[in-house]
């Protein structure tokens, strides 16, 4: 503690978060990963070869093609192409037929969308000649393309989880918040309201919130009420962690001095508060995002998550819920369940990410060590 | 004699000690327990007892960061014990509070430019290219220099850390400062320099001080008059000459006997309080200090002393004040282990 020490660290706590956050290459891997996949799940229209629910009776269980740069005869050629399958020997057997090479072409046309349900087009990023089509992830059972159900899942399983910490951590700031500053009968009732729902295990809280919805709704529809059951669960734990942070936040020397110059008490809340409580709701919220993912997935396994034609993770994955399906046409399995595992992964190394780079150690919320 | 500044009349802040799921009322912390006293205009009056005697709680009081159960404080003549917060605003400008720990009294995601700003847009002091002037000259003021306003206090050191809560207090021009153990928390070699800031300051601008610490030590040269607490309670408060020189309570003695001095002949026999500082839930009866004093007899433990004059200007807590103007008293205590090694008190 003197003079002379150097400093912990120099410059803006946005420099030194930066700084920390680089070194962490897995951090980095989960935060490139998902911006990519919100990316292409904003873009799905465009990405997708097909809408999510044209399909082609004659393509059920279809599996997926294989990309070839080399023909049969061992010529390059310098745009990939897909052999054509024809149906057989079995049901939900095909072919691939390597006299008919059917080329991948890039920005053709297709059908029509509106870009960010905004600017009309009928470009796709890449497709085929009709009447052949291309399934690189396979089809499902109805004959509908894998992927470009993947794509336009990820609308609705990707901002599931970011609409969900929208409204669970507005109320979970909010009566937090109000329950650490206020505190008497007021701190009383929203903690205990928060440990009611805390002491129901979370599986039938959903089932039981879900009931209370009819169980067929129009697709959006359903994915609000999901939003909505798995924020209202959501909000309690984290209430409650708002709430002793603003209580110690508000003991703390820099809250009695803002007191002392005669600072009016919201804009103690707003200026010194809940600027400190940031870091923890920036990780909180990074690393509770999976749960709203697999909430989904969990509800669709039930059969009354986002309903059919409409595609979504958790009723792609629901599926292959049959061990038939898992032997005989595993990509069902594997397209939904990667791209799963792979956000609620990125999700997580992002948050453990955050969290060391946002420590209050570094950034001199504590003792600067 | 100038008028007293602040005027302080029996202070009392007990607090609730809770228990059990649904808090119910256990007991309570006698923090501070009957405390008068007066700082006078352009004084510096040192307020030194044990961690946990009340000192903090007794400044947050008058400071009305804390709501006083009973008493009264009178601020240049107004009481301003039962003002209602919205009358109590323009008068926070005049009173103003240095902490204790550099660390937890930054708020670590504001420059020092925009924590300090804000203390003078809350008063409508300065805004804009007048604000970074001032700013500027208020660091320039605790010797920071101008640029260190666009850092953060990570940044800095303790003892510049400390220099920031200072410049902070200054920013609204304020007539009483308490100063809560403002070097308890810095370095040894550090201390000296803020005190002597805070001194430096205080000529400088006409500036009144409450000047809490722990030990007699840190306060002897900067403090007019200093008050000595035990346990919730003022139990000797004199001139600081008077009262370094010649203390009228065992508790101020054992104090001073605590200071480590360099000159053998004006040594001190150290005196060793025996037992543990008792706890301000369960204060001793009678004379707060008595399970702990050298020359405590019978009548302590039974009768409260009363805080009386004892010499002009001088008033002590003690039964037996009078007898410690006898040289040796205490040495011939036979509780006394004399020449013990210096720790520093609690
Ligand atoms: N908010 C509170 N609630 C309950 N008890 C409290 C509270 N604040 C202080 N106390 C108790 O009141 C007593 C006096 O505390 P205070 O902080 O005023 O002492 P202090 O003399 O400043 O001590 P230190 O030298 O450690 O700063 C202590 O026993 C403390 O535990
Ligand atoms: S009153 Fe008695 S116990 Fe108290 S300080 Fe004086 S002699 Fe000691
Ligand atoms: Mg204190």
């Amino acid at each position: 503690m003197t003079e002379a020490r150097r400093p912990a660290a120099a410059g803006s706590p946005g420099r030194i978060f930066w700084r920390q956050f680089r070194r962490n290459p897995l951090a980095l891997a989960g935060g490139v990963l998902l911006a990519l996949f919100y990316a292409l799940a904003l873009l799905a229209p465009f990405v997708a070869p097909y809408p999510q629910d044209e399909l082609d009776r004659s393509r059920f269980y279809h599996p997926p093609q294989a990309l070839h740069w080399k023909d049969a005869g061992g010529r390059l050629h310098l745009r990939p192409f897909v052999y054509a399958t024809v149906p057989g020997p079995g049901t939900f057997e095909y072919r691939e037929d390597r006299s008919r090479e059917v080329p991948l072409r890039f920005f053709v046309r297709g059908s029509r969308y509106r870009l960010l349900g905004l600017v009309p087009s009928e470009r796709h990023l890449f497709g085929v000649d009709p009447p052949a089509r291309v399934d690189l992830l396979g089809t499902d059972p109805a004959g509908r393309d894998e992927l470009s159900r993947l794509l336009f899942g990820a609308q609705v399983s990707l901002t599931v989880g970011l609409v969900g910490i929208l409204i669970s951590f507005t109320l979970g700031l909010l009566l937090g918040g109000v329950s650490g500053y206020l505190g008497g009968w007021v701190d009383g009732l929203i903690m205990r309201s928060s440990e009611v729902l805390l002491s129901i295990p979370g599986l039938y809280l959903i089932i039981a919130l879900r009931s209370a919805f009819p169980a067929s709704l129009p697709s959006w529809q359903v994915y609000l009420a999901i939003v909505a059951i798995l924020a209202l669960i959501g909000w309690a734990g984290l209430a409650r962690v708002i709430r002793g942070m603003v209580l110690s936040i508000r003991r703390s020397d820099y809250v009695t001095a803002a007191e002392a110059l005669g600072m009016s008490r919201t804009r103690i809340i707003v200026r010194h508060v809940l600027p400190n409580t940031l870091s923890f709701v920036i990780v909180a919220a990074t690393v509770s995002v999976p749960g709203y993912i697999l909430g989904e997935v969990f509800l669709s396994f039930l059969g009354v998550g986002v309903q059919e034609p409409s595609a979504s993770w958790g009723n792609m994955l629901q599926q292959a819920r049959s061990l038939t399906v898992l032997t005989d046409f595993p990509w069902l399995l594997y397209a939904p369940g990667v791209a799963i595992f792979l956000t609620v992964m990125a999700f997580n190394f992002l948050g453990d990410g955050l969290r060391d780079a946002l420590d209050p150690r570094r950034l001199g919320a504590g003792r600067a060590g | 004699m100038p008028e007293p500044l602040l005027e302080v009349r029996d202070l009392i802040k007990h607090f609730p000690i809770r228990r059990g799921l649904f808090g119910r009322e256990a007991g309570q912390v006698r923090a501070v327990d009957g405390v008068s006293f007066d700082v006078r205009q352009g004084e510096v009056l040192g307020l030194v007892g044990e961690s946990g005697c009340g000192k903090t709680t007794t400044g947050r009081c008058i400071l009305r960061l804390i709501e006083p159960d009973s008493g009264t404080v009178r601020f240049d003549g107004r009481d301003i014990t039962r003002l209602p917060r919205r009358e109590l605003r323009p008068l926070r400008r005049q009173m103003q509070v240095i902490f204790q720990d550099p660390y937890s009294s930054l708020n670590p995601r504001l420059t020092v430019g925009s924590m300090l700003g804000e203390a003078l847009a809350i008063h409508g002091l300065a805004r804009g290219a007048k604000a970074r002037t001032r700013v500027a000259e208020l660091l320039d003021l605790v010797g920071l220099s101008p640029d260190h306003a666009r850092r953060y206090p990570h940044e800095f050191s303790g003892g510049q850390r400390q220099r920031i809560g200072v410049a902070r207090a200054l920013a609204v021009e304020p007539r009483l400062i308490v100063a809560d153990e403002p070097v308890s928390a810095l370095d040894v070699s550090i201390q000296a320099q803020i005190v002597n800031l805070l001194q430096e300051l205080q000529r400088k601008m006409g500036l009144t001080y409450l000047f809490v610490a722990h030990d007699l030590s840190v306060v002897e040269h900067i403090s007019d008059r200093v008050a000595v607490m035990v346990l919730g309670r003022i139990v000797e408060l004199a001139g600081a000459e008077a009262l370094y020189r010649a203390p009228r309570h065992p508790y101020t003695l054992s104090l001073l006997s605590a200071i480590p001095v360099p000159d053998p002949e004006r040594r001190r026999s150290r005196i060793v309080l025996k037992g543990d500082v008792p706890s301000p839930a369960h204060p001793p009866t009678g004379c707060h200090f008595h399970p702990r004093c050298p020359i405590a007899r019978e009548r302590c433990s039974r009768e409260e002393p009363a805080l009386r004059e004892v010499a002009p200007g001088h008033v002590s807590a003690c039964h037996f004040a009078e007898e410690l103007a006898e040289p040796g008293v205490l040495t011939r205590a036979p509780a006394v282990a004399s020449q013990a090694p210096p720790v520093p008190p609690g």
